[in-house]
């Protein structure tokens, strides 16, 4: 059982960035380890059936578990550069020794010390309090599409969605798609957040978006059997009479914020963001954060998309082989962030580049 | 009988069911096909119903003739050319957003077929009775299914649907009855 | 709760079908998949009752990081179902309250 493991480029998490960084930093010679606490690669990339937007360069057209395929393909490609351990999560990094420490399974602890690493940590699923909101039946979206995507398990029969952002509509379109009946999609605000053809898609299979809608209790005794919901003033008080639709699946798709643990224990300069979704570092256009070794990608440093993600990777991933002092190529830099610019260039971008504007920096002293 | 219109009147109550994903009259990225070319154009034309500007184009890179426009910027809302538009339906399995329909009004006098994108269960074939629903989910006609292709090879089925003309306007979606 | 039997885009892989015991039932699963999936295909929500209020909770997050799924899997607490592979054999056991940890370490 090992102790103590040494690594050039430490990447944790194997998702969409992870694995992007992974696969740009060994294609410049780059030794690699990639640390993902699932059971397999491809983060939130695996449980994505539907069609990714975008261009031709994020894979627009292709469904997201092929996707994820693509990605560790190019990665078995540089062979040995790069080592993906799964079912490994990573505990914590003590900066008084400059190590990380692991938990591989339930038991297996030891600890790694790398040269430089990427936090392409992700994110987690947000909650919001009504009654009840811990009985079983209530799961995140995207346990959701875990249980129906990845394992082929029927999640419930009948669904609550709570939520009209882009996770809340593709999953009830999902949900659809496994034989699922969704009762209504619920949304406090007076318009959808996700975009427009990801609604019409579901509104034309007869599932109402019931929008100035709030739940106000999940009811059963040991699991659910209910939820109640009210509709909303333009204060988002509740008005009317509550009204109670029988399901027995509430799933929460009320947003995600970033994972970022990592950060604050490695000291890195921080920032409450609500356009981005929380907590998150600052950073240079290299993606490093204030801690010289130290990079993000990802939803770590913003809730944005599976495409902005895949690039932010290439980015941290070229900019850390650099910092290794392995040969990359200039034009590649510049190629990739005229692609994230053009995915944030539009009106659905605005918010994303006012949370970034409030968060990156030039360039650090050191 | 009249042209085509898109959408259901609602009057001032249109942006709060625009709001909820539900398209209530014509806007850029959304429009009908020009009525006098469409009643004789033999294989239809494309209607695409997006009309949202997001980073998203395999609409115009999947097209063959550059009938949807290449977009000068990935954020664009599609604009069609209908002199190049063949109504192939390439379009309509890629569209990430299942948002593109080839309409074809010369079927029959009060017949027309619309090819839309199908990805759920039961499986569609060729000569099934179908129920035809609006933007928001009311059937409101029956309908056949008279061709089945993925040109793909990715799930994606583009069913062609016969229907009555004058809802082309309305039906959006199918459900196959089993 | 059941496994989907047909999907119109994806194909299921299912490892090997295996038999483990949940509150001294014999349940089937597949090797290699979460245990909550495991449960949850034999229809089982509730995994633990918590110390207090005896409040009943089960899956949520799916990716290990709530600890609502916790539950006492062949004699340890707390494991985290909804991530740890499930083996033939297991014995999975509905947690009450806080976990209790074999303190003689072997």
């Amino acid at each position: 059982m090992k102790m103590t493991v040494k690594t050039d480029l430490l990447i944790v998490g194997g998702g969409a960035a992870g694995l992007s960084a992974a696969a740009e930093a060994a294609s410049a010679g780059a030794k690699v380890t990639v640390l993902e606490s699932d059971l397999h690669a491809g983060g939130q990339l695996v449980k994505q059936t539907h069609k990714f937007f975008g261009s031709k360069d994020e894979y627009a057209g292709t469904r997201g578990f092929e996707i994820a395929n693509i990605l560790l393909d190019e990665i078995k490609e540089l062979g040995d550069n790069v080592m993906i351990d799964t079912n490994t999560t990573v505990t914590g990094y003590y900066p008084e020794s400059q190590e990380f420490t692991a938990m591989r399974g339930e038991s297996e602890y030891y600890r790694i010390k790398a040269k430089k690493a990427i936090f392409a940590t992700g994110a987690a699923e947000r909650m919001i309090p009504f009654t009840n909101n811990d009985l079983p039946g209530v799961y995140g979206a995207g346990a959701v599409q875990t249980l129906m995507n990845l394992y082929g398990v029927v999640p419930g029969k009948k669904v609550v969605m709570v939520g009209a952002g882009n996770i809340g509509l593709i999953v009830s379109y999902q949900l659809k798609q496994a034989g699922v009946d969704v009762a209504a999609v619920i949304e406090a605000t007076p318009k959808i957040g996700g975009y427009w053809v990801h609604a019409a898609k579901i509104r034309r299979l007869g599932i109402p978006i019931l929008l100035q809608h709030t739940i106000l209790e999940a009811t059963g005794d040991r699991v659910v059997d209910g939820a109640i919901i009210s509709a909303l003033d333009d204060k988002f008080q509740p008005v009317g009479e509550p009204q109670k639709i029988d399901c027995d699946t509430i799933c929460m798709a009320v947003g995600l914020t970033p994972t970022t643990e990592l950060f604050w224990q490695a000291g890195c300069k921080m920032q409450f963001v609500p356009q981005l979704c929380g907590y998150v570092p600052f950073r240079d256009n290299t993606m490093r954060t204030s801690n010289p070794d130290f990079w993000v990608a990802g939803d770590a440093s913003g809730i944005e998309e599976a495409s902005s993600a895949m690039v932010e990777g290439r980015i941290a991933g070229f900019s850390a082989a650099k910092s290794l002092g392995l040969k990359v190529d200039e034009e590649k830099f510049k190629n990739y962030w005229t692609r994230l610019d053009h995915l944030r260039a539009g009106e659905v971008g605005a918010k994303i580049r006012s949370g970034i504007d409030q968060v990156k920096v030039n360039g650090w002293e050191a | 009988m009249g042209g085509i219109t898109m959408g259901c009147c609602c009057g001032n109550d249109d942006e709060k069911l625009f709001n909820s994903g539900i398209l209530t009259g014509p806007r850029p990225g959304a429009v009908l096909p020009p009525q006098d070319k469409w009643e004789t154009k033999k294989g239809g034309y494309v209607v695409i119903e997006c009309p949202q500007r997001i980073p998203c184009n395999p609409c115009a890179t999947s097209c063959p003739t550059g009938a949807v426009m290449p977009f000068a910027d990935i954020n664009d809302t599609p604009a069609i050319d209908y002199d190049k538009c063949t109504g192939c339906g390439m379009c309509v399995a890629k569209c990430p957003g299942l948002a593109c329909f080839v309409i074809d009004l010369t079927y029959a006098p009060d017949k027309a077929v619309i090819k839309l994108a199908y990805e759920l269960e039961p499986e569609p074939e060729k000569g099934q009775k179908v129920k035809c629903l609006n933007r928001t989910g009311e059937e409101v006609a029956d309908g056949e299914i008279i061709a089945v292709a993925e040109p793909f090879k990715d799930h994606t089925k583009v069913v062609s649907v016969v229907i009555p003309k004058n809802l082309a306007g309305d039906i959006r979606a199918i459900k196959v009855v089993c | 709760m059941e496994l989907i039997k047909k999907h119109p885009i994806l194909e299921f892989h299912h490892g090997k079908e295996v038999e483990f015991t949940f509150d001294g039932r014999t349940l089937k699963g597949f090797e290699g998949d979460p245990i909550a999936m495991a449960l949850h295909a034999n229809g089982i929500q509730v995994y633990r009752e918590t110390p207090l209020m005896k409040r009943t909770r089960g899956f949520f997050c799916a990716i290990g990081k709530c600890s609502s799924c916790f539950m006492v899997v062949d004699g340890v607490p707390n494991v985290r179902t909804c991530v740890t592979p499930l083996k033939a054999g297991m014995k999975v056991e509905t947690q009450k309250g806080k976990g209790l940890v074999p303190m003689d370490v072997k």
